[in-house]
């Protein structure tokens, strides 16, 4: 990977003024007119977000034709692996795609990424249009190490209305009207829940949702700080044992532990009438529209956010799920790469058509005042939603795998897919993970 | 002119001694030293650090041996593979052995039915397990598409059943290999054991009993190696298949390593594991050889 590269600086050199072996002929070459090299950027495949990221770089690399960024998509979960492999081979794109939280901390522990709180203070503008809500996760430290982009993107409760039609239930107001709708689904043939368990964290936004549900944001807020035994709070016991009671009672798709999420099995459970009702998150509504036949456009999908448990101390409008996206830029680019990267940040990224792509899809992007765009879309009213849920939530949680180190967050879905095997018991499940605390 | 010097090199060297032989030895050396040795000396060093594959690589002596030789599922990774490696033996050999001397016969249609057989030794791990897998969904898969009902289980999803399916795709996809493996066998037995058998009027399951199998010995051993290490390292169809689930029913140690390395990080941890494969494998080998004899290649066919 190295040696093309070499070689595509060596030879444009020969039309700079100096001509210099190696790759290091400066900085300032990155501007307008010079340069020439090329960055490189790494991203997620498939619906539906592989079309607007793929725009929104061919756009920047017509406007620049001497700063060229190279694109390669990557599958969701090959992507975790290759992206931690590369960036530890030193072999990294020069623009880093991922996550933000506890994946971003380990770049950043290794120095892998660049530290980009002076570049967002000389370009204040480039920050202040985005939601502050999108920073959190981009911050390690009190340093802001990757550019926010996309989408917010909440889990969300979703349901097939021609499903609840066909059966004659409501939607759940309440976790009590969710176990009622659990039995009538069943009586009725149809699994109540979709759930693709093979891939864990999927099950997972159930846990994130009857912890907050249960405890309030307090319950993982304290794993999250390191606090001892945190995992054994009584209210984390009762979530847990709530969640296989759920099991027990055959909540969810009969096989659900070897269905994946990458192959879409399970959102095709929903849209098939196969199952009733699916938490994913809001991505899954550009899926349906895309893979779903009529069931978006019939105006057969519902949504709704999670609702709350009898007792329960967590606000019912809090949510969990992604604040955004995040670019960083690997600190092993050339500096005409990092050049090129930041111009992308700040002239490529959620330029007003990449803004309107997204909506297109049926996601909010991160930009103040992006519900501006929803009108006149065909999907208003969900965007309206997800805008709403995402800017009325008094807390906005981050992903659990997201915010814990890739080492901690390994042993959670691993102890995840074992609770829903119901092959460890809450207190079991309490006891491994408190080993891994503060990891 | 070429066939001159060839010959007057070969007889110098041979006058010499050493010759020209240990020298073919030497690329398959080289090659073994660059992609086995040298890696496998990496790992060693590797185990008794700390690294997340990101950072800098911190020398932590006996640190990732403890946290992996304490862990409960290393104990739990290694039932897994050895009940894979038994299993999946039990399964093929006698089949592949069956399959092996039906095949051997020279029959047109047998020759048709051998080239069948071996197509799945031509399809790769990943394939296999991603055609399986969307085969045996209890959703969309072929229980559901034909109405079936005794094939509409969550295959994947029951630890018993997921062990099962793990056990005959791996059996179908190398159970062709071991055939052919077999069928070779069978052809080099000489035909005049099995004439003067019948003159005794022995019948064929006699014959096979008494003349094929014995026969088969060194293919038995040879094959069965192939079989027990191999399946030491079974990692992509697995992989593919249940991802080391339903929790943790199918994660045999390839699996377990590859976890603890790339997607927690631990790659201490995870070349712990790969030492521990090693040693596994190789007193695997050396005890087959053992079992083998003290010379697994002298001549059964004293006297024929």
């Amino acid at each position: 990977m190295g040696l093309p590269l070499g070689a595509a600086l060596a030879a444009c050199g020969t039309s700079g003024p100096a001509p210099s072996g190696g790759g290091a002929s400066g900085g300032a070459a990155g501007g307008d007119g010079g340069g020439g090299g090329k960055a490189t950027y790494w991203f997620l495949q498939g619906p539906p977000g592989e079309a607007p990221r793929t725009a929104a770089v061919e756009r920047f690399n017509k406007a620049n034709p001497n700063g060229q960024i190279a694109i390669t998509t990557i599958q969701n979960d090959a992507y975790k692996t290759k992206i931690k492999t590369a960036i530890g081979a030193n072999q990294a794109p020069t623009i880093i795609w991922g996550w933000g939280g506890g994946g971003l901390r380990s770049y950043v522990q290794a120095g892998q990424v660049e530290d980009l709180t002076s570049w967002f203070g000389e370009n204040a503008a480039v920050k202040d249009r985005l939601f502050p809500g999108a920073f959190g996760a981009a911050t390690i430290d009190g340093k802001i190490y990757a550019m926010p982009c996309e989408t917010v993107q909440p889990i969300v409760l979703f349901y097939n209305k021609k499903v609840f039609e066909k059966v004659g239930v409501q939607p759940p107001q309440s976790y009590g009207d969710i176990l009622d709708l659990v039995k009538k689904f069943n009586d009725a043939g149809v699994a109540p829940f979709s759930l693709a368990g093979q891939s864990r964290w999927t099950n997972m936004m159930w846990l994130e949702f009857l912890f907050d549900r249960i405890g309030g944001p307090e319950v993982f807020q304290a794993v999250f700080d390191g606090e001892k035994d945190a995992w054994s709070n009584p209210a984390s016991i009762e979530a847990l044992t709530k969640m296989q009671e759920l099991i027990k009672a055959n909540g969810f798709i009969k096989g659900f532990s070897s269905v994946t999420a990458d192959s879409n099995a399970d959102q095709a459970l929903l849209y098939t009438g196969k199952a009733a009702m699916m938490l994913h998150g809001s991505w899954s509504y550009g899926i349906q529209q895309e893979q779903g036949g009529d069931i978006v456009s019939s105006g057969g999908l519902g949504w709704m956010n999670f609702p709350g448990v009898d007792g329960g101390k967590g606000d019912p409008s809090n949510t969990v799920g992604n604040p955004g996206q995040y670019l960083s830029i690997s600190s092993k680019a050339t500096p005409e790469e990092k050049e090129i990267a930041k111009k992308f940040f700040a002239t490529g990224v959620l330029d007003d058509e990449e803004q309107k792509e997204w909506v297109s899809t049926g996601g909010v992007p991160i930009v103040k005042g992006s519900d501006s765009l929803f009108a006149g879309s065909k999907d208003a009213e969900f965007l309206n939603f997800i805008y709403g849920v995402s800017s009325n939530a008094k807390v906005f949680a981050q992903s659990w795998d997201q915010a814990l180190s890739p080492t901690a967050a390994e042993v959670l879905l691993d102890n995840i897919a074992k609770l829903f095997q119901l092959s460890i018991s809450p207190q079991q499940f309490a006891t491994n993970m408190n080993a891994v605390i503060g990891k | 002119m070429s066939a001159i010097t060839a010959r007057r090199t070969s007889s110098a060297a041979a006058s010499r001694g050493g010759g020209v032989l240990p020298w073919l030895a030497l690329p398959a050396l080289v090659a073994f030293a660059v992609f086995a040795l040298i890696p496998l000396i990496g790992v060693l060093l590797l185990s008794f650090t700390s690294w997340d594959t990101l950072g800098e690589i911190q020398l932590t002596g006996l640190e990732s041996w403890r946290q992996v030789l304490t862990d409960p599922g290393l104990p739990h990774a290694l039932w897994v593979t050895f009940l894979i490696m038994l299993l999946s033996w039990g399964f093929q050999t006698p089949a592949s052995i069956l399959i092996g001397v039906f095949l051997a016969g020279h029959q047109r249609y047998r020759e048709l039915l051998a080239v069948l057989y071996f197509i799945p030794l031509l399809l790769s791990s990943a394939a296999i397990a991603i055609t399986f897998k969307a085969l045996l969904d209890p959703n969309f898969g072929l229980g559901a598409g034909l109405g079936i009902d005794f094939l509409t289980q969550d295959w994947l999803g029951e630890p018993g059943l997921a062990f099962g399916v793990v056990i005959f795709v791996v059996s179908w996809q190398f159970i062709p290999f071991h055939s052919l493996l077999y069928q070779g066998g069978v052809r080099q037995i000489p035909r005049s054991l099995y004439e003067a058998a019948e003159l005794d009027g022995a019948g064929r399951v006699r014959m096979f009993f008494s003349i094929t199998l014995p026969q088969l010995k060194y293919t038995i051993i040879t094959s069965s190696t192939l079989m027990l290490v191999g399946s030491l390292t079974f990692f992509d169809l697995i992989f593919v298949l249940t991802e080391g689930g339903p929790g943790d029913a199918t994660r045999a140690l390839a699996l377990d390593m590859y976890k603890r390395g790339f997607q927690a990080n631990l790659m201490g941890a995870a070349c712990v594991i790969g030492v521990i494969l090693v040693l596994v494998g190789l007193a695997l080998a050396l005890l087959l050889r053992r079992i083998g004899g003290r010379d697994p290649y002298a001549s059964q066919l004293e006297g024929v």
